[in-house]
């Protein structure tokens, strides 16, 4: 290997520090936030019983996790969130494909979907506790309308951007429509899948949390609720806490399948 | 046209024309013309008149609106001979190796079998990719890449190769290099070959017969034979031989005559 000279060295020093700065900086804000959080709550700067304070959010996750009432909150959120997004990835993918096979299809359906993917999706809740009652399907269907009409929309766009000239070699090849779809539009569009994967396992969250408020007696939606009605601060905020926290791992695992399947594919 | 016993591939009249909402635009008009067995015709004339067109109806993609098509004295609905199409780019999949972009036509007719396989891969050896079986279609340069988009339309065994300017896209010293190559390959197969194309000294050092059409909405204008008096017959030869200019002067007066 070659000597690095002076300049590169000098450059990855720089790097690196720039790297450090980034690093420290930003564990620096979230302990700097807390420590003021929590000084100002215990001198009474602010109200404790409305601010709570991170020692006493900390305190409640500790009791709440040995009586085991959290594990039951963040399951079943997690559960809801789960089903609801491979929900909406398999019906996305399949009502794709649908408009793809038949341009007069989505021709016909497209002011529909644009509507519908207008909509705020929060308005569909109440109808559906109405439709569906009050149990856990509902919330999951809540979670599932948030994202599905979106993600169908940027799929079959992403379908139908696939270059004609490649389409056009699989039908040179004495291949079909069929063809076409398995063997270029499907692996041509992967980052295109993982993207509205990224994006809907937020939104599935969203509207679950949605539909938590509404129509449930578990999750961490239902927590926040229900703490905010019997101002119960310590539970809302370790509510909002451990969703953060649950965005960002659902997050982080789709990022790892996309390195995955950058690597294997 | 008496009916030929060698006639691979027979045109009769073909017109076609694109429609949309402005009006239509007549692409081809009364086209005829036959090949032999083992024939490399080019066909030339100037951008837009409808080369590709004509391609595509004699693949089968597009339909003829009037005339016929035969090929082996078949119609072409009804032939059962293999066609192979090599495209302007090579569309060479990044997604898939080498080696299962070239078996992708195999894939797509249920053909992949041991025999097929290790057809694939003899190809591959011969034409020099061997190593690269393995390797993603961005690792290769513009003109092995053209090779390999070679070996997968040639490892269908085609009867009769259609080229629609499959060197336009490479810089100009690739593509005299890969034009050459791949035209001695497709000598050595022994294909049928047409080759579409606006490169004139290209079509020269390829064919044995050029095509010349003219423009939109085109017909054919004439039809040239091109005969080298050369000992050993290949493209760098003919592009050094005395009458390579004048094929190249006479074409291209046919073509600015319509113009």
């Amino acid at each position: 290997m070659n000597e690095l000279s002076v300049e590169q060295k000098k450059f990855l020093h720089i790097q690196k520090r720039h790297r450090r700065v980034v690093g420290v900086s930003r564990v620096l804000i979230l302990l700097s936030f807390l420590f003021i959080w929590e000084f100002t709550a215990n001198t009474g700067i602010i109200d404790s019983f409305i601010f709570s304070s991170p020692s006493k959010i900390a305190l409640c996750f500790w009791e709440m996790t040995l009586d085991g009432t959290i594990f039951l909150h963040i399951g079943v959120t997690l559960y809801e969130t789960v089903v609801s997004f491979f929900l909406v990835i398999a019906v996305s993918i399949l009502a794709a494909v649908a408009l793809w096979f038949s341009s007069k299809l989505s021709e016909i359906l497209d002011p529909y979907m644009v509507v519908l993917n207008s909509l705020p999706k929060s308005a569909l809740a109440p109808l559906l506790i109405v439709w569906l009652g009050a149990n856990q399907t509902t919330i999951i269907v809540a979670g599932m309308s948030v994202a599905i009409f979106g993600s169908i929309l940027s799929l079959y766009s992403s379908f139908s951007s696939v270059d004609p000239e490649k389409i056009k070699l699989i039908y040179t090849l004495r291949g079909n429509r069929f063809h076409a779809l398995t063997k270029v539009v499907l692996p041509s569009s992967l980052p295109a899948i993982i993207n509205i994967m990224k994006v809907n396992i937020g939104l599935c969250l969203v509207g679950v949390v949605i539909g938590e408020f509404l129509a449930a007696r578990s999750g961490l939606g239902y927590l926040i609720i229900y703490s905010s009605q019997v101002f119960k601060m310590d539970w809302l905020l370790l509510g909002i806490v451990l969703l953060c926290l649950m965005a960002m791992v659902l997050y982080a695992l789709i990022s790892l399948l996309e390195k995955w399947c950058v690597k294997h594919y | 046209m008496e009916p030929n016993k060698d006639q691979i591939l027979e045109l009769k009249s073909v017109h076609y024309a694109y429609h949309n909402m402005d009006g239509e635009t007549t692409a081809l008009t009364d086209i005829s013309f036959a090949m032999k067995e083992g024939e490399f015709v080019a066909i030339v004339g100037p951008s837009g008149c409808g080369k590709s067109t004509l391609l595509s109806i004699i693949a089968g993609l597009l339909e003829p609106e009037k005339g016929l098509i035969k090929i082996n004295g078949k119609y072409l609905r009804e032939s059962t001979t293999n066609i192979g199409y090599m495209l302007q780019h090579d569309q060479l999949f990044e997604w898939r190796t080498i080696y299962h972009n070239v078996i992708l036509g195999l894939e797509v007719q249920h053909m992949l079998t041991t025999k097929t396989k290790a057809k694939a891969h003899e190809l591959l050896d011969t034409y020099g990719l061997k190593q690269f079986e393995n390797a993603r279609p961005s690792e290769l340069s513009g003109g092995m890449r053209q090779r390999a988009a070679l070996v997968r339309t040639l490892v269908l065994e085609p009867d009769i190769l259609l080229l629609d300017e499959p060197f336009s896209a490479l810089d100009y010293q690739t593509r005299l290099r890969v034009g050459d190559d791949i035209g001695q390959i497709i000598r050595n197969e022994h294909k049928t070959a047409i080759l579409v194309t606006h490169d004139l000294s290209e079509a020269i050092s390829l064919a044995d017969r050029v095509i010349i059409l003219t423009s939109r909405p085109a017909t054919i204008q004439q039809t040239l034979p091109l005969i080298f008096d050369l000992k050993k017959d290949t493209p760098l030869n003919r592009r050094n031989a005395p009458e390579f200019k004048n094929y190249f002067n006479l074409i291209w007066k046919e073509l600015n005559e319509n113009e």
